[in-house]
């Protein structure tokens, strides 16, 4: 039954627009608690060293400076989910962002002075700073805590198969087999990290203003790391300055100002500088991934195999489970007859990877996506044919079990094919001094949460005041993506509540239910869905009242401009009179309702098959990029996008994340790289890591499915991640067909074009 | 050595005791208490910070406080104006254009972009679009993709 919605897609402002765009908001920085010190990170000189002293006298006596730790100081656990990171490192170090020491002073000049005055010995060790040279036999454990199960430096290693590798390798008269190099970039958030650490001496509970984007999840691995009960931690979230995936893990400087603040029972507050921000926050996985794809003579794929060998870093973080998401891409991105993948994660003394919005997808599809315009052409085939030939289709299941209820694949690559008018704009320009050409890539992400943790839900209380005024506890949190909005326009739609009287409440794990976290651009599918589950127990509530006030029937009811009226008598009760009835009269109780949503998604086996998500999303891009051949430069002319949204929420906030996404994957496709040697980054800086710039901005024009997913609310799906994914690789693909050269490697630079051309024309 | 210095503040006279080395963000924030102002880099790179001074738009991180002496300094809290608080034509354009993701970088933006505006109208200059992304150069944002922010300024000029 299609429904006629009022709210729900139409243009919405943010809720929290206003507090944001008058300084009113109050984010991580922005904290000032009575009695608060200021805490400082001493991280290490040298990438890798054995620490001999660490002398902290001079720092002690500083006037000003209140306490100074080392790990001599601590008894903690190590964190990450292997295990194999100490929050302050002791006796050696591993990498330049490693943490040696912490301290709390009266201002954030002296906490400054007092990391001058720590006197620390070193003796330089040699480290390794390539994937491959820390698998070689001859390398040294790089990590002693890994549990080297998997081999020595392996940190993590995942293995998928399905279909028969070998009968499809007989099948294919086309085979391409190329390496891809994908570097290193940082999420660069533009408010850097920041905690403040609250812990009571009376109480014995630890507060922390934190910037998690995973609440939760944060709650116990902090409780973990400080042997504390998870319950005796209290995580509020200020205004967050950007997450991305940055904030998904928990890193050492938070436990760190948890330390400080406990052992002063005073208040204590970390906030990075960006420099620091650069040098000790995470990146996106570099990795190199082998890719060997296969088509048959009439261009049907045939099978894919592929290894990927990432640089772990130092330590292990969520990032290295970043296959999850690759090999979906790799077993079900087009239709796929088999299909075999293998990662390794390897340790080494680079800065450590984390997550990053895409989750290993932009890497993934880079790769894939490259590799069809190779066997295109390799085939003599059109490059949009092969892919419309191999698209995936509503109601397929994959062959790692994904299961396609709704599926705009198809959709999305004709309708950037035809607004692009990608035909006839092919080699547009052939050969003067700047040449035009115009990439194609697809992608595959989950649209409906992802179940890689035993619950993906996420839980709402829902209640009226006497007013009429509708609060909404709900577990998932607001990190810019305008979630909170989304929820107050289904709320409004559901009920009649005008937006203004909806309030939001979603930044305390004291007060709010449980959810997994903001991840897998899961919040307005997840948190969607346990509102209106919410909603409707308050419907049936409010529904029995005014059936009694209005003297009619169910069916009647129509909830509209915070009233609730009978549409045979125009006869209305307002929303907040109902409430006051149940409230003050029978059956004296409160409008409140608590819901717990859990997709249908299933949880994987050990072979990672399983339908991980309730649904999926699907896009394209067209890229029509003009390279200038003297000096290498690429300029993005056009970017057509095409993308299965399930059901427009907010076109508003929509149009937001496809614009974001897609210039996050320009810089991640043209000029961002943090550039690390012998373990040092070298760019630590907005000058020489360079984010596009409102000039580098092509046009943007943003095409939406609406496939309307039947789990989704009112049919939407995730789509926050996507709009990147498949950037690069379209990308690369448009140089390709502007210029007849491959380039293989991120990010596109003019040394590499120039160097390509060079190549061509010997 | 603290320097007095006196200055007015959104339209308020102030006076402050700082160092020759205080940034201008920092008594922004810390000695007068407008958070508003957001540390980005503070190295002139993001303009996170922006501020105006005597109606220009300027990186108050790069800014000595002692230099703020006698002169006229705008924050984005001095923007909301009238008994009844009202936003700026420009913060109102940010919030209608859905130019704010998560905000970090809207100050700054803001300020630069009335800088920008109040410059173009005293010149009389109608900027093209090209022109308009030229003047938010100097404020980075990695959220919105800046497409709504240049739609927001562009909404500026047109209603002018």
């Amino acid at each position: 039954m299609k429904r006629d919605l009022k709210i729900i897609g139409k243009p919405t402002r943010k809720l929290d627009a206003e507090a944001r765009v008058s300084g009113e908001a109050v984010y991580g920085h922005d904290i000032v608690l009575p009695n608060m010190l200021h805490g400082a990170i001493l991280r290490t000189k040298h990438p890798t060293a054995e620490i001999l002293s660490i002398d902290t006298s001079k720092a002690k006596a500083l006037p000003g400076v209140v306490c100074v730790l080392t790990a001599d100081d601590v008894d903690v656990n190590n964190i990450s989910y292997k295990g194999d990171h100490p929050i302050l490192k002791k006796g050696e170090v591993n990498c330049i962002r490693d943490e040696i020491a912490a301290v709390a002073a009266t201002s954030r000049e002296i906490a400054a002075k007092a990391l001058a005055l720590i006197e620390v010995e070193y003796k330089v060790r040699e480290g390794i700073f390539d994937p491959f040279a820390a698998l070689k036999k001859e390398a040294p454990q790089l990590n002693r805590f890994a549990s080297k199960e998997q081999g020595k430096n392996i940190a993590d290693s995942f293995h998928y198969e399905h279909g028969d590798l070998q009968e499809q390798k007989e099948k294919s008269t086309c085979v391409v087999s190329q390496r891809y190099t994908l570097p290193r970039v940082t999420h660069c958030c533009m408010g850097t990290s920041a905690v403040t650490a609250d812990y009571s001496r009376s109480t014995k509970r630890l507060t922390l203003y934190s910037l998690s984007q995973v609440p939760f999840l944060f709650q116990r691995d902090l409780a973990k790391a400080l042997r504390m009960e998870p319950s005796n931690i209290r995580i509020i979230q200020p205004v967050i300055g950007g997450g991305f995936g940055s904030k998904l893990d928990m890193h050492p400087f938070e436990p760190i100002c948890a330390l400080l603040s406990m052992q002063t029972c005073r208040p204590v507050q970390i906030v990075f500088s960006r420099e620091e921000e650069f040098i000790a926050s995470p990146t996106r996985q570099p990795m190199v991934i082998d890719l060997t794809t296969g088509a048959d003579a009439d261009g049907k794929f045939t099978f894919r195999e592929v290894k990927i060998t990432k640089d772990n870093g130092a330590y292990t973080s969520w990032g290295a489970t970043t296959p999850f998401v690759m090999m979906q891409t790799f077993s079900s991105l087009y239709q796929i007859p088999a299909c075999r993948f293998d990662s390794y994660a390897v340790y080494t003394n680079n800065v450590f990877a984390g997550s990053f919005r895409g989750y290993g997808n932009p890497q993934a599809t880079f790769a894939l996506e490259r590799n069809i315009d190779l066997m295109a052409m390799e085939l003599g085939m059109d490059k949009m044919q092969i892919r419309l030939l191999n698209a995936n289709f509503a109601g397929e299941e994959t062959g790692q079990k994904l299961h396609f209820r709704s599926c705009g694949h198809k959709d999305a690559l004709q309708i950037v094919s035809d607004k692009a008018n990608y035909k006839n704009r092919q080699k547009s320009n052939g050969t003067g001094r700047f040449r035009r050409g115009i990439g194609l890539a697809s992608m595959l992400h989950v649209g409906g949460g992802a179940k890689i943790y035993p619950s993906d839900g996420c839980g709402t209380i829902a209640k009226f005041d006497d007013y009429g005024y509708l609060t909404i506890i709900s577990g998932a949190s607001e990190i810019g993506q305008g979630s909170e909005t989304v929820l107050a326009m289904i709320a409004a739609e559901e009920l009649g509540v005008s937006i203004e009287k909806v309030r939001i409440i979603n930044s305390d794990t004291d007060i709010k239910p449980w959810d997994v976290g903001v991840h897998a651009s899961r919040t307005s599918f997840i948190a969607g869905n346990s509102l209106l589950g919410a909603l409707s127990i308050l419907k049936i509530q409010l529904s029995a009242k005014a059936v009694a006030l209005l003297g009619t029937d169910l069916d009647d009811l129509i909830f509209e401009d915070d009233q609730i009226r009978s549409g045979r008598t125009g006869k209305a009760v307002k929303i907040g009179k109902v409430v006051r009835d149940i409230h003050f009269k029978q059956p004296h109780e409160l409008c409140t309702a608590s819901y717990y949503y859990e997709p249908d998604s299933e949880y994987q086996d050990g072979a990672f098959k399983g339908n991980v998500s309730s649904a999926y999303a699907f896009a394209a891009q067209a890229i029509e990029v003009e390279v200038d051949t003297y000096t290498g430069n690429v300029r993005v002319v056009d970017v057509h996008v095409a993308q299965d949204v399930g059901k427009i929420l907010n076109p508003l906030g929509l149009a937001g994340q496809i614009e974001g996404g897609v210039v996050m994957g320009l810089g991640y496709a043209l000029t961002e790289e943090l550039i690390a040697s012998e373990g040092h980054v070298r760019n630590p800086n907005f000058h020489n890591y360079k984010l596009p710039t409102a000039s580098d901005i092509p046009e943007i024009h943003f095409h939406p499915i609406e496939t309307s997913d039947q789990e989704g609310p009112y049919g939407a799906k995730g789509v926050s991640e996507a709009p990147l994914i498949p950037t690069a690789a379209a990308v690369a693909n448009a140089v390709s067909d502007a210029l007849g050269v491959e380039i293989f490697s991120l990010p596109v630079t003019p040394e590499k074009i120039l160097q390509a051309l060079k190549e061509k024309s010997v | 050595m603290k320097k007095t210095i006196k200055f007015s503040i959104n339209g308020t006279k102030v006076q402050q005791e700082v160092l020759p080395a205080y940034l201008l963000i920092d008594v922004i924030r810390d000695g007068l208490g407008l958070r508003g102002t957001k540390p980005g880099c503070l190295e002139g790179e993001c303009g996170a910070c922006t501020v105006l001074i005597d109606g220009l738009a300027v990186n108050s991180c790069l800014y000595l406080a002692v230099n703020a002496d006698g002169k006229e300094v705008t924050t984005i809290e001095g923007l909301i104006s009238g008994p009844d608080f009202s936003l700026d034509p420009v913060q109102q354009a940010m919030v209608d254009f859905g130019a704010v993701q998560c905000g970090f970088c809207t100050s700054g933006m803001v300020m630069s972009i009335k800088g920008f505006y109040d410059e173009c109208v005293s010149a009389q200059i109608q900027p093209n679009r090209e022109q308009i992304k030229k003047g938010l150069e100097g404020n980075l944002c990695r959220c919105t993709g800046y497409k709504k922010i240049i739609d927001a300024v562009e909404s500026l000029f047109e209603e002018a």
